[in-house]
């Protein structure tokens, strides 16, 4: 009986030669193999294709060697001898034993292997790279991990490819590895406490990690089949697991109560035809959200089918509501001096609401009932919304001008600012050329004289510059 | 609004997207300094929703002028909303790429003043990323639907994968719930990249060197389970979209409830295990040879939620068995409930040398307790007398409940069975 001592898989592979050669079976040697000092002493040369490259022993296969470089950084102690019974088999007869995957030997190769391949899965997943803040023009990042079996010779190249512009180091408890942005240099291992303990990145990371979670579908087991558990110390987003799946059952159900919107919208009062006409008599019926219950009636666009202009206002007021035609009330009345002004005739163009109902909160004054007009929140806004596209799709104009933000809303979005995007000319997927101004009543209600003043001329200025 | 509460807006809205994988794609762009991307993309992190972390999953922002009933950025809704600059979005993809957070970027967006303009915004992230940041790792842009085709084929250049979503399984799902979309327009979209990725293709076979154009190819989203609509009309579309469209992955979406909810939705928790038979069935599809129609064996048009689709296929179909794992051809081991396409694949090898008995199955690692129903091995397989009884569904379905669900999350997303 020999006894061989091997560290690493070239010891093993130039003692494994020589026996092989003398024809010593595996059942006459004992490997005894160290687990403690450091696995390579230098980088494993990935051209040996053959064992027996001076032609003293037969070649084995290609995968052999490649599966018997992985199983060589297994933690298991009986991994020496498995490989040289392995190697044994293959040139005494057995060929094609590697394909034979129930053989046990194979078997338990196959499982070392994959062992290794997982860790160097997990090492490539789980290393978190913390910047050091020196100060220096060159970025320094440190990561400290801890992998299962001695793979930090595998997993290198994947880090240097993937991070070839930058300075860093993975430290393990077995060894560490630093890029230079040129090569790989391999050290001594390093324990946890001489990592960086921090990056000021990490908060971001955090408040992403807890923003993608779906509280909605909690699988706990699968995630720690994944991300196994003894990883979690150095993965900082590990920290927050505990309060996400506290608060996930309540979060869901939230999610589930909150409706809202209504059941329908005017999509759903649509009639058959699409003409102005049949829009008009269709939208009087018009039941989709709230507003109808309190209102007189329902106020439609007005004017020319032909229109080249749409003008879109946000809904009808107090005195409209009355009478059933927009824009009559004082509002409407600035409105027409304004197209006058533009040089364009109100008979011309089209007149409309996004929102179709008056929208008002009743108030007692000592001189009876009021009015408030109200603004209309969004869902009114989208509940009313196919009324006016299907106005637009009737008419086909050049220009819609919307007056004021609420009537810009449903056209260019809720990102859309009246202040900074006002006389902008756009396009939309309703116009080529959309554009916004102030409303007529915004003008009324400014209190500042020369502000007014200034609203009025931007407004017929705006007008006239679509004319 | 800072970095962060931003982050925290437009990951939230992008939560509620299927698509995860960043593999597809082995290149290494020319010039590039960080990121690679390897053929396999890795998961980093893993949230309690089983679900991986692999890419930053943003929207640039989830302002909306359009409004889909299923969708919580929709205009009508009250969801917080942001939107983050070009800028913002480049730096944090860089900087938590640099820590190995991150597999990739996948943008999305909501749609703000016309579709090409968001188009735009999206490219210049990616092509910032490209350009300035000489980053070489992952990017997955998703299209906005009706933007013009020099836009897409731009994002193309400089993205690794496109995606147009399809959003439901079928036209009427869409007039319902999207009024906004359409159809053929999602479509037109998606033949517009399969042109041009083959159009790439036939150059570089000619010998040229054309600018690489979405090496990952395109893949789409489909929500499943906001209508009625059945199993069988949700596979018929995913398998005319992989042969038309030549698509790499059609992801399923269980609808999930939202925050702020379209009241003409039900709020419901989402079907998880219908979303995991779905993958289950689109595997068979891709990989087995199985037609959409034949996997779906119930009354109802719906896959079964108590056994695999693979293994409700046995069921109806016994006349086609025992089959012979020493003898039969791979097209008849593949359709073995619980043998994987892997394991066809050792069992040929294996074979050649050895006969298969039970034990060596097992050793394998096939799901046993479904396959044994189904095999003659070289040894006495007395499983094999339950084939033509009765109750062999039961016998052969997993016990208990726990057990379908720990056997949906494991392969939730690839869906091999
Ligand atoms: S406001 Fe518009 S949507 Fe609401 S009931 Fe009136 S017409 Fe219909």
């Amino acid at each position: 009986m020999q006894s061989i001592h091997v560290e690493t898989f070239d010891d093993w592979r130039d003692a494994a030669r020589r026996l092989l050669a003398s024809g010593v079976s595996p059942t006459d040697v004992q490997w005894i193999g160290g687990a403690e000092r450091s696995l390579f002493d230098d980088a494993p040369s990935p051209t040996a294709a053959g064992l027996g490259g001076e032609g003293t022993t037969p070649s084995v296969p290609k995968a052999f060697l490649e599966l018997a470089r992985y199983v060589a950084c297994h933690r298991e102690s009986g991994r020496w001898s498995l490989l040289y019974r392995m190697l044994w088999r293959l040139t005494h007869g057995e060929p094609h034993l590697l394909q034979v995957t129930t053989d046990d030997d194979v078997h338990q190769l196959t499982l070392m292997r994959k062992g290794v391949s997982r860790d160097i899965h997990k090492m490539k997943a789980f290393v978190r790279f913390r910047k050091l803040e020196t100060g220096g023009a060159e970025e320094q990042f440190i990561a400290w991990h801890r992998p299962d079996h001695r793979i930090v010779r595998l997993a290198a190249p994947f880090f240097a490819r993937r991070f070839s512009g930058m300075h860093w180091s993975i430290l393990t408890p077995d060894e560490s590895v630093t890029w230079d942005q040129t090569s790989l240099h391999y050290g001594h291992g390093v324990p946890v406490s001489e990592a960086p303990d921090e990056d000021a990145l990490e908060d971001l990371w955090k408040a992403y990690y807890a923003s993608i979670f779906n509280p909605a579908r909690v699988k706990v087991a699968a995630m720690k089949r994944e991300m196994p558990v003894r990883h979690w110390p150095t993965l900082p987003e590990a920290t927050l697991i505990d309060d996400l799946l506290r608060q996930a059952p309540a979060r869901a159900d939230a999610m589930i109560q909150t409706n809202e919107g209504f059941a329908e919208t005017a999509a759903h009062f649509m009639p058959e035809h699409g003409d102005l006409v049949s829009l008009r008599l269709a939208a009087a019926t018009c039941r989709a959200c709230s507003l109808h219950q309190c209102a007189t009636q329902t106020v439609f666009g007005e004017g020319s089918p032909l229109a080249r202009i749409v003008l879109v206002g946000e809904q009808p007021g107090d005195r409209e509501d009355i009478e059933g035609h927009p824009f009559v009330g004082p509002a409407g009345k600035l409105l027409d001096e304004a197209l006058e002004h533009a040089g364009i005739d109100r008979r011309d163009v089209y007149i409309t609401n996004v929102v179709k109902h008056f929208k008002f909160r009743e108030t007692e004054t000592p001189r009876g009932k009021r009015r408030l007009h109200q603004k209309p929140d969004s869902r009114e806004i989208y509940a009313c919304r196919p009324w006016l596209e299907a106005e637009l799709a009737a008419i086909g104009p050049q220009v819609v001008v919307c007056l004021g933000a609420t009537a810009a809303q449903p056209l260019f979005g809720r990102d859309f600012g009246i202040t900074k995007d006002r006389g902008k000319v756009m396009r939309t997927d309703w116009c080529d050329s959309t554009i916004a101004t102030w409303h007529p009543a915004a003008i009324l209600r400014m209190q500042d004289a020369v502000r007014q003043a200034q609203m009025r001329t931007q407004l017929v200025d705006d007008l006239a510059s679509v004319k | 609004m800072d970095v962060r509460d931003k982050l925290t807006v437009l990951a939230d809205a992008a939560k509620y997207d299927a698509s995860c994988a960043s593999s597809g794609s082995k290149t290494t762009r020319p010039g590039s300094t960080i990121g690679s991307t390897e053929g396999m993309g890795i998961c980093h992190s893993y949230t309690p929703d089983g679900r991986c972390v692999s890419l930053l999953k943003i929207l640039l922002t989830n302002y909306c002028i359009y409004d889909c009933q299923y969708c919580v950025n929709r205009i009508s809704s009250d969801t917080p909303r942001a939107r983050f600059t070009v800028d913002e979005v480049v730096s944090l993809t860089m900087e938590f790429y640099k820590r190995n957070y991150i597999e990739g970027l996948f943008l999305s967006s909501g749609i703000i003043q016309t579709s090409d303009y968001t188009m735009e915004q999206l490219i210049s992230v990616a092509k910032k990323l490209r350009t300035e940041q000489r980053y070489g790792g992952y990017i997955h842009l998703k299209t906005i639907p009706n933007a013009s085709q020099s836009l897409i084929e731009e994002a193309g250049l400089w993205a690794d994968r496109l995606s147009v979503n399809i959003e439901l399984p079928t036209e009427g799902d869409l007039y319902k719930l999207a009024p906004e979309k359409r159809k053929p327009q999602i479509e037109g979209a998606m033949a517009g990249i399969r042109d041009k990725i083959d159009e790439t293709k036939q150059e570089q076979k000619a010998g040229f060197k054309p600018p690489r154009f979405t090496p990952a190819g395109q893949s789409t989203q489909m929500i499943v389970g906001a209508t009625d609509t059945p199993d069988v009309e949700v596979l018929k579309t995913a398998s005319q979209l992989y042969s038309l469209q030549n698509l790499r992955r059609v992801y399923y979406s269980a609808y999930s409830p939202i925050p702020h909810a379209d009241a003409r939705l039900p709020g419901q928790s989402p079907p998880l295990v219908r979303e995991h038979r779905l993958y289950q069935a689109d595997w068979l599809i891709r990989f087995y040879g199985f037609d959409a129609n034949e996997i779906v064996a119930e009354a109802d048009q719906n896959l079964s939620l108590d056994i695999d689709p693979k293994l409700a296929w046995a069921l109806a179909n016994r006349h086609y068995f025992p089959v012979d794992v020493n003898k039969s051809s791979r097209e008849e081991l593949l359709r073995v409930p619980g043998i994987g396409a892997r394991n066809v694949k050792r069992i040929l090898n294996i074979r050649r040398f050895q006969s298969l008995a039970s034990g060596d199955m097992k050793k394998l690692r096939v799901a046993w307790n479904r396959a044994k129903f189904f095999v003659l091995t070289a040894d006495h397989n007395p499983a094999l007398l339950n084939l033509d009884k009765l109750d062999l569904r039961s016998k052969a379905k997993p016990k208990t409940k726990q057990l379908l669900l720990f056997d949906a999350a494991s392969s939730a997303l690839s869906g091999e069975v």
